[in-house]
């Protein structure tokens, strides 16, 4: 059993907002204890809404932000003990795919200067061979060499899409964290860079670590999936096991959430009612408990924090994991 | 970064007030660098028999009370004034940015150290200091004007490019660059520079037009420029006494501050529409 | 029972840089009745937003409606009303809510005073009687505790409560038609699920009609009577929804199923609709999706289709449904 490339030990970020003039002092919980291990290769797709915290995973573990506790180690390495040096070079393994192509692409540099950044900073190539470098890498991600002369607003949006991830490709990684690759994309871009990310990872053996809101859209690359709710991990499975017989409510509320094309679909609709907890004020118990309509939901449930567990081959946060009506399907 | 220059340029030539305020810049400029040589002696022997003369066929703008060209001493004075202020603007510019990029980037107690020392100078008015200076320093040699002039201006720009510069720091593409392992100076220098160049250019235009007020008041006052060195301001200095029976001694001069702060004002209003995305 | 709008021969017209114009929106017919809900489907720049504000007369400057565009509510062609007739329409007979509420609203007024305001736009109250109407609307619009609620500013609300107001304010003048433009796309999921609960179930009450305006076929197939697919400024498909995703007629509405990623049935790899969507300025000749068809015939790239009828309410514009005589 080879060791996983990938180790994520209770990763944990908070920080502070507020003070003097800005507000109530508080602190945002963002991150409450996230772990879990990636393999080579594999993707483990990180779905949640917005204020789950899985963008907040993807940059802390890359040490974009720094964490407040916890521990990642990449290859054997201690990512975030890791001195100066030995932190470039990490950066040359681990990489970062955005969400908002206008705005991953600095506005001033050509496309193909951009994607040269990485080989000029770690000296990969001698300065003669990086054009034909970049012209090769265009070409992988399915883009003209051509418009390696081109600025940002000159390119349509899966087009800079493309950039981000050939700019990312650069330097050799064997990690990616895509943090919501195709969510500003139009639906047949979306599809081609789906696509084009499944080859990428075929081709060049590379490990995901996809993050989304979409479950649809992770289904379509995740070997696993890991659902992020207030900070913390509530299910973690294999993609088919999280998507067909989800172990938790919020996993199947979500589920039945995602707009399916197919009137015919008679999948039972859950409607949550209430608000999620504010993440600077975390409540004693399941923080999914205010939501949650479980039918065997009870005070537990509201005083008791539920562990991430093992159940069969999946882990769940819940206290009723065994029991309850939960899938979806009829 | 040269690239996108031009490109701001040449939006705000498809303003009317830019395409106006630039030229009129470039034909004062060309004026002061290339016609002294063609015009009469601004420094001609006084004749104060001869007195100020109006306008004429011989001199455009008349003669001053010491029987000088007006026009040869506008222009003349053109080359000074325009000189001094984009000298002081580039000095101002430069430490505004050097400041500003440093407390910008660094962030933590340098931030707060250097952005609390641009407070306490900007709470002294700029005005005052100068004045003091070269109450002073009598007969300032025009290097040293300059060097004051840009020490006592680059306050503001520092705030607006630090202010630039944390706003770029959160943008996606910074921490890309970062995420690929680049170190401080290549973050500012092709990420944060090249962005934050444009509303910093503006506030550079629209400090020109500020300078050159400031060295004509100076002037005026008779602590900038000294004679016999022709400036605007010591030419509407010379004229006040003849403001009744010759009018033109002043006039000149006087709409030539004008125009040349019209003309910078007007570039600048244009190169700030031009920035606007929405009007791209 | 197609009686609330009908639309036929719309066209938004835009000056083209080198002189002439483009048209982005480019003969767009619609028709909805009372209690119904339309789809109306399609990529960016496809220019099903410019449809929408062109109902309310609010079409951006320089663009404007093309003469021969025909928009009737209820029997009035809105064409033909003067700036005060549009202003009495919009809020009172047709209600619109955007994508982005934290721009729609204004960030200085309490959610409450704002949908005060709407209320007192469209009736005559007294300023306790339009409060209590504005509680009222906020509570329809299933905010929790409406009265606590209506001091809360934008910034204080989460995006689905933001929304939440907006369809208060949209109801305020109790509108015939409601537009809901984008109106779940920046919201999380399980929110828009909400919230599209919530226009359902208000729809059903006030027997409205409601346009729904999406990029998402999911949406449009959980709650939508019928789907108009838009593409290149033209509905190139339209069908009640169950028809449309049993049996989609034109290739584009095809394509766009193949690329869909799905959470039903198994995992394959999503179809690829080549090339890009064209932009107003150099609309295709012949049939505008030709350039992308991968089932184009010889004479798409020259002719231009017509709309034919493939069944009974179904239409597509495309040769491949002309039936052969």
């Amino acid at each position: 059993m080879t060791a996983p490339l990938l180790e994520v030990r209770d990763l944990v970020k908070r920080y502070a907002t507020g003070g003097l003039a800005r507000g109530p002092r508080a602190v945002v919980h963002a991150v409450n204890g996230v772990s879990f291990d990636l393999a080579a290769g594999e993707t483990l797709g990180l779905v949640g809404e917005s204020g789950s915290g899985k963008s907040t995973v993807g940059r802390t573990i890359l040490r974009l932000t720094p964490a407040t506790a916890g521990a990642v180690r990449f290859d054997g390495v201690d990512v975030f003990a890791a001195g100066a040096a030995e932190l470039r070079g990490l950066r040359r393994r681990m990489q970062l795919v955005f969400q908002d192509p206008y705005s991953s692409l600095n506005p001033r540099m050509t496309a193909g200067a951009a994607v040269a950044e990485g080989l000029e900073i770690h000296r990969l190539l001698p300065r003669q061979e990086i054009p034909a470098r970049v012209a090769g890498l265009f070409e992988e991600v399915g883009l003209e060499p051509a418009h390696t002369a081109r600025y940002p607003h000159e390119l349509s949006g899966g087009q800079r899409q493309r950039v981000g991830i050939a700019r990312a490709l650069a330097v050799g990684p064997a990690f990616l964290v895509c943090d919501e690759p195709v969510s500003a994309l139009d639906v047949s871009v979306q599809a081609q860079v789906l696509n084009l990310l499944g080859e990428l990872q075929r081709r060049r053996r590379l490990a995901f670590l996809f993050i989304a809101h979409d479950l649809a859209v992770v289904r379509q690359l995740a070997h696993r999936v890991a659902v992020m709710y207030f900070g913390r991990i509530v299910e973690l499975g294999t993609t088919e096991q999280v998507v067909h017989r989800p172990l938790h409510p919020y996993t199947a509320a979500l589920l039945s959430a995602v707009p399916e094309p197919d009137p015919a679909s008679r999948r039972r609709r859950i409607v949550l009612s209430g608000e999620p907890p504010r993440p600077t004020a975390p409540p004693p118990g399941c923080p999914f408990a205010s939501r949650c309509f479980h039918p065997k939901k009870d005070e537990r449930c509201r005083t008791e924090l539920p562990a991430l567990r093992g159940l069969g081959d999946a882990l769940v946060a819940c206290h009723h994991a065994e029991t309850g009506p939960l899938t979806p399907d009829p | 970064m040269i690239g996108s220059l031009r490109d701001l340029f040449r939006r705000a030539w498809r303003h009317p007030s830019g395409r106006w305020g630039a030229l009129a810049l470039l034909v004062m400029a060309l004026l002061a660098a290339a016609a002294p040589p063609l015009l009469q002696d601004p420094a001609a022997m006084p004749d104060v028999v001869a007195g100020a003369t109006p306008p004429s066929a011989g001199h455009l703008f008349g003669t001053d009370q010491l029987n000088r060209d007006i026009l040869a001493r506008v222009v003349s004075g053109g080359r000074i004034s325009l000189s001094v202020a984009g000298l002081a603007v580039l000095v101002s510019l430069t430490l505004g940015c050097a400041v500003g990029l440093v407390a910008g980037y660094a962030g933590g107690w340098v931030d707060g150290a250097l952005m609390r020392m641009v407070d306490a100078a900007l709470a002294i008015p700029r005005l005052f200091v100068l004045l003091l200076l070269l109450v002073v320093w009598e007969r300032i040699p025009l290097w040293a004007l300059i060097v004051v002039l840009g020490t006592t201006g680059w306050f503001a720009t520092s705030r607006l490019v630090r202010g630039e510069v944390l706003r770029l720091r959160g943008e996606p593409f910074v921490v890309a660059a970062t995420g690929l392992g680049a170190g401080a100076w290549r973050t500012i220098a092709r990420h944060l520079l090249p962005n934050a160049a444009g509303p910093v250019l503006v506030a550079a235009t629209l400090g020109v037009g500020d300078v050159i007020l400031l060295e004509a008041g100076l002037s005026f006052l008779g602590l900038g420029i000294q004679p016999p060195t022709p400036s605007w301001g010591g030419m509407v200095l010379d004229a006040r006494p003849f403001l009744v029976s010759a009018p033109w001694t002043a006039l000149f001069p006087g709409a030539a501050i004008v125009a040349t702060v019209l003309a910078v004002n007007l570039l600048g209003d244009a190169l700030q529409a031009a920035l606007d995305p929405r009007s791209a | 029972m197609n009686d609330l709008l009908q639309v036929r021969g719309l066209r938004i017209a835009f000056p083209a840089p080198g002189g002439g114009s483009v048209y982005p929106v480019d003969g767009v017919d619609l028709e909805l009745g009372r209690g119904e809900t339309l789809a109306l489907v399609g990529e960016s720049g496809c220019g099903k937003s410019l449809t929408a504000l062109a109902l309310l007369g609010l079409v951006p400057a320089p663009g404007r409606i093309a003469e021969g565009s025909r928009i009737v509510l209820e029997g009035t062609d809105l064409r033909e009303l003067g700036p005060e007739g549009l202003r009495r329409i919009r809020g009172r007979r047709i209600g619109i809510v955007f994508q982005d509420a934290m721009t729609s609203l204004n960030p200085v007024l309490s959610a409450g005073a704002q949908v005060r305001e709407a209320v007192a736009a469209h009736r005559i109250l007294s300023a306790r009687e339009a409060k209590a109407r504005a509680i009222e609307l906020l509570g329809e619009a299933e905010i929790p505790d409406p009265a606590a609620r209506y001091d809360s500013f934008p910034h204080e609300l989460s995006g689905g409560l933001r929304q939440r107001v907006m369809i208060a304010i949209a109801l305020a003048g109790e509108p015939d038609l409601l537009i809901a433009d984008e109106a779940t796309t920046a919201l999380d999921v399980t929110v828009q699920a909400q919230i599209l609960e919530l226009l359902d179930h208000l729809r059903a009450t006030r027997g409205m009609g409601v346009l729904l305006i999406t990029h998402d076929l999911g949406i449009a197939a959980g709650r939508a009577d019928r789907v108009a697919v838009m593409y290149a400024g033209q509905i190139v498909e339209e069908a009640p929804t169950a028809r449309l995703f049993e049996a989609p007629a034109h290739p584009y509405t095809r394509a766009l199923f193949r690329a869909i990623p799905r959470l039903d049935g198994a995992v394959e790899r999503l179809a690829n609709i080549p090339g890009g969507v064209p932009s107003a300025a150099a609309w295709p000749g012949g049939c505008r999706f030709h350039p992308r068809c991968t089932e184009a015939l010889a004479r798409c790239a020259a002719d231009v289709p017509p709309v034919a009828d493939v069944a009974a309410d179904h239409a597509a514009r495309c040769w491949l449904a002309v039936k052969q005589p």
